[in-house]
């Protein structure tokens, strides 16, 4: 019950699909999604692989959520080896895929091996088969879908696909899902690429089980109610969905800028969630159409949005007038602060062709920051960049790089590499604003010190999204701390990443934690699944999710040494607002972290730690 | 009291929280596809539109059904027997708005029952965009809204 207990398994190699039961005792340490899929990657693959080669497997993986009606119960993840940081990559998605793949019957699909030809998965039910993708070979992730959908006669099947980007290589490829969602971050769309799978089309008629479908509805009423009496999930994200945060960030002296070189933009209210709701000079109608949710979701925070057909970037192009999925925050940041642009109407365009082809926008639009700022300096030229002029702040340099970088011509090829190997191509490795290879989100941790730790020990190279302290040093959740301090930050990151590794496993979206607690969470799985299921539980599961991901980075050679932050977050003091004169306070957080995780002086999980955990 | 289901499409989010509501009351476990109410999304125009049966007074499902297999009950809602439904679908074809459809695994048809007077898609709707209300009275906050907007500015002040 909640989990189906099949997976299948596909040898893109042979060309052939099985079926196996899922091992229920790892589901029961695991849970699912991130952590169960994890558990699967690092008992089949050896940590040291090549990430594009054929033996570097890629799970599709739900949780005992995905599929019911538990509020933002439709998520699934995408578990591999990166190849953007070539550390453990899990990346989530929500849309409406994951509860497909549920419905068809299946908690999971591990790929293994190496397509001969491009081919996709079509899934109907209990059958499955390859079938030759040829013809859409270079197609975007929107003519994909669409043309599955049509080939096959049926509006309903789900699309997850690669584009382009994808396919050649792009370092920080996504998979889109539902034309605008996307497992987006550490290029698992790349993996996918690799082995020559250009898309999984879903048809799930079966139904989702739940253990006690009484106790459920009673679950999960209590759970929607909370999320609607939360302000920020009731009223802040769906009003301006995370965009809620730009106007915030600023004035916090968080809000990285120029690649960093600045903590506060300007320009941050022509690109905020509120410039979003204002009516534009030219039709008097706003950005923002409307706001959506995913499968189940009751928060809704999606933004759906419209390019003005008098905008440069498409007043000749038609088919980018109709409504898409418009600027989260970190791609909002990514795409206009940390370049410095303030067309609200450039970064929605620029958002579109991420989604479109398939590139993750933040490490587009962080890698594009290090490029302008190499540009600055004079180290590359109008010879690099075939003439386009890449000035912080200039729109066309933005609208022209992300084309070009989508479709893999011109400057584009080199900005695919991703920040840390442009940076190193051109001899200054240090203006990459990373970690582990993976680019910053939209937070500086020199204004916010939790975040700083966060970013340097995430499993996943730099993320927000595997301890998102902002919830606390920000807003308050659960407790207010204060951004600038670094004591009792190591305790706070740790707890957020244990409860967040829970969240990830059990097929809802992050965002729920904003209201609730792992003790929201667990009654819910609790009705839904066999075995007795406490909040205590789920988050001892998440702190040994936490250790099996590190036990993976460690064996596939990354050390404490990695759990850095580049020198311009350590040595280049914050030069306005309230963190004005600060730099991070790593070097006072991270021995505390170690003592706290039960590592040791050097970040390697002690014998201790790992039998407590089982690993 | 007659009571509708009224649906305004303008607070729908896309959610499918009254499918999975609908799915789960009639015994089908969460599943979209046996669902009685659904979701079409325009995607291109980011509209999101629940629709449903309306229960039609003279139901053409009702007149086309060939062993009087749909009856009305209390609430009014139009309700398929099962022990009388033979599967025929020819209620799918009267049906002008496609609201009543065939269900392969009883081999009878399916369509909104009300769920007996208490829809289960209105209680799960986090929006309010599907209500349960008076029948007679159902579109009058719209009339409210268009004679706020038709007399904006028109009275004198006293």
């Amino acid at each position: 019950m909640a989990w189906t207990g099949k997976i299948l398994r596909v040898d893109l190699t042979a060309g052939t699909c099985t079926s196996e039961p899922l091992n229920m005792q790892w589901a029961a340490d695991y849970l699912g999604q991130r952590g169960l899929a994890t558990k699967y990657l690092m008992s089949e693959i050896d940590p040291k692989v090549d990430p594009l080669s054929p033996e570097n497997k890629m799970i599709m993986a739900t949780g005992p959520l995905t599929g019911t009606s538990a509020s933002t119960g439709g998520r699934y993840s995408v578990i591999t080896k990166g190849e953007l940081t070539g550390a453990i990559a899990c990346s989530n998605s929500g849309g409406f895929f994951g509860n497909e793949m549920k419905n068809a019957g299946w908690d999971m699909i591990i790929f293994e091996g190496k397509s001969d030809k491009l081919v996709y998965l079509l899934i109907q039910d209990d059958k499955a088969e390859l079938i030759d993708a040829a013809q859409y070979k270079g197609a975007s992730c929107w003519d994909t879908e669409e043309g599955i959908k049509a080939k096959h006669g049926d509006a309903f099947i789900r699309v997850a696909s690669i584009g382009g980007a994808g396919e050649n290589g792009v370092k920080y490829a996504c998979i889109i899902n539902d034309m605008d969602r996307a497992a987006g971050r550490s290029g698992v769309g790349t993996v996918m690429g690799s082995k020559n799978l250009k898309a999984v089309a879903i048809r799930g008629t079966l139904g989702v089980k739940v253990k006690d479908r009484e106790r459920f509805a009673t679950a999960v009423a209590a759970g929607k109610q909370v999320l609607a009496d939360n302000p920020v999930t009731g009223t802040g994200l769906p009003t301006y969905g995370t965009q809620v945060l730009m106007n915030v960030i600023n004035e916090s002296g968080a809000l990285p800028t120029r690649n960093h070189k600045d903590i506060q933009f300007e320009d941050a209210h022509d690109i905020s969630g509120e410039a979003m709701h204002e009516p534009r000079k030219s039709d008097g109608k706003p950005n923002l159409v409307s706001n959506a949710a995913c499968f189940a979701c009751t928060i809704a925070c999606q933004r759906v949005s419209t390019i003005d057909r008098t905008h440069y970037t498409v007043k000749d192009r038609p088919e980018y007038h109709k409504a898409s999925g418009g600027l989260e925050y970190e791609a909002a940041w990514s795409l206009g602060a940390a370049c410095g642009v303030n067309d609200l109407d450039a970064l929605t365009f620029a958002n579109f062709l991420c989604n479109e082809h398939g590139i993750d926008p933040i490490t587009f639009g962080a890698t594009l920051a290090a490029a302008m700022e190499l540009y600055e300096m004079g180290v590359i030229n109008d010879e690099n960049t075939g003439g386009v002029k890449l000035n912080f702040g200039s729109a066309e340099a933005l609208t022209t790089m992300v084309e070009q970088t989508c479709k893999s011509q011109g400057f584009g090829v080199e900005l695919g590499l991703g920040s840390k190997r442009l940076c190193e191509k051109y001899g200054k490795p240090e203006l990459s604003m990373g970690v582990k290879g993976q680019e910053f989100p939209a937070y500086d941790g020199r204004g916010i010190q939790g975040i700083g730790l966060a970013y340097a020990t995430s499993n996943r190279g730099a993320c927000h999204l595997r301890g998102y302290t902002i919830a606390s040093e920000i807003l308050g959740i659960p407790v207010k701390t204060d951004p600038l301090e670094t004591d009792g930050k190591a305790g706070l990151v740790k707890a957020f990443q244990d409860a967040t590794a829970a969240f990830d496993s059990a097929g809802i979206c992050i965002f729920s934690s904003f209201a609730w607690t792992l003790d929201d969470v667990a009654p819910q799985i609790d009705a839904a699944c066999e075995g007795d299921w406490s909040a205590d539980r789920l988050l001892e599961l998440g702190e040994r999710i936490w250790n099996m991901e590190r036990q993976f980075n460690l064996a596939a050679g990354f050390t404490g040494a990695d759990d850095n932050l580049p020198a311009r977050l350590l040595k280049d003091a914050a030069k306005t607002g309230p963190a004005k004169g600060k730099v991070s306070g790593l070097e006072t957080m991270l021995p505390e972290y170690y003592q706290l995780r039960g590592w040791s002086a050097d970040g390697v999980p002690t014998p201790e730690t790992l039998t407590k955990f089982g690993l | 009291m007659q009571k509708s289901l009224h649906i305004s499409a303008d607070d729908c989010t896309g959610c499918y929280q009254c499918v999975l509501a609908c799915s789960d009351e009639h015994g089908y476990d969460f599943n979209p596809m046996k669902s009685v109410i659904q979701v079409f999304k325009f995607e291109d125009e980011g509209r999101y539109v629940p629709y449903t049966c309306t229960q039609c007074d003279e139901a053409w499902c009702q007149k086309a059904c060939p062993t009087d297999a749909i009856s009305v009950d209390a609430n009014g809602a139009k309700v398929v027997s099962e022990a009388l439904c033979v599967g025929c679908k020819v209620c799918t074809i009267a049906c002008p708005f496609g609201t009543i459809n065939y269900n392969a695994d009883s081999g009878k048809v399916i369509k909104c029952d009300l769920c007996g007077g208490d829809p289960a898609c209105v209680k799960a709707c986090p929006t309010s965009a599907i209500t349960f209300v008076n029948s007679d009275t159902a579109q009058f906050d719209k009339m409210r809204a268009w004679a706020g907007k038709t007399d904006a500015g028109t009275q004198q002040s006293n």
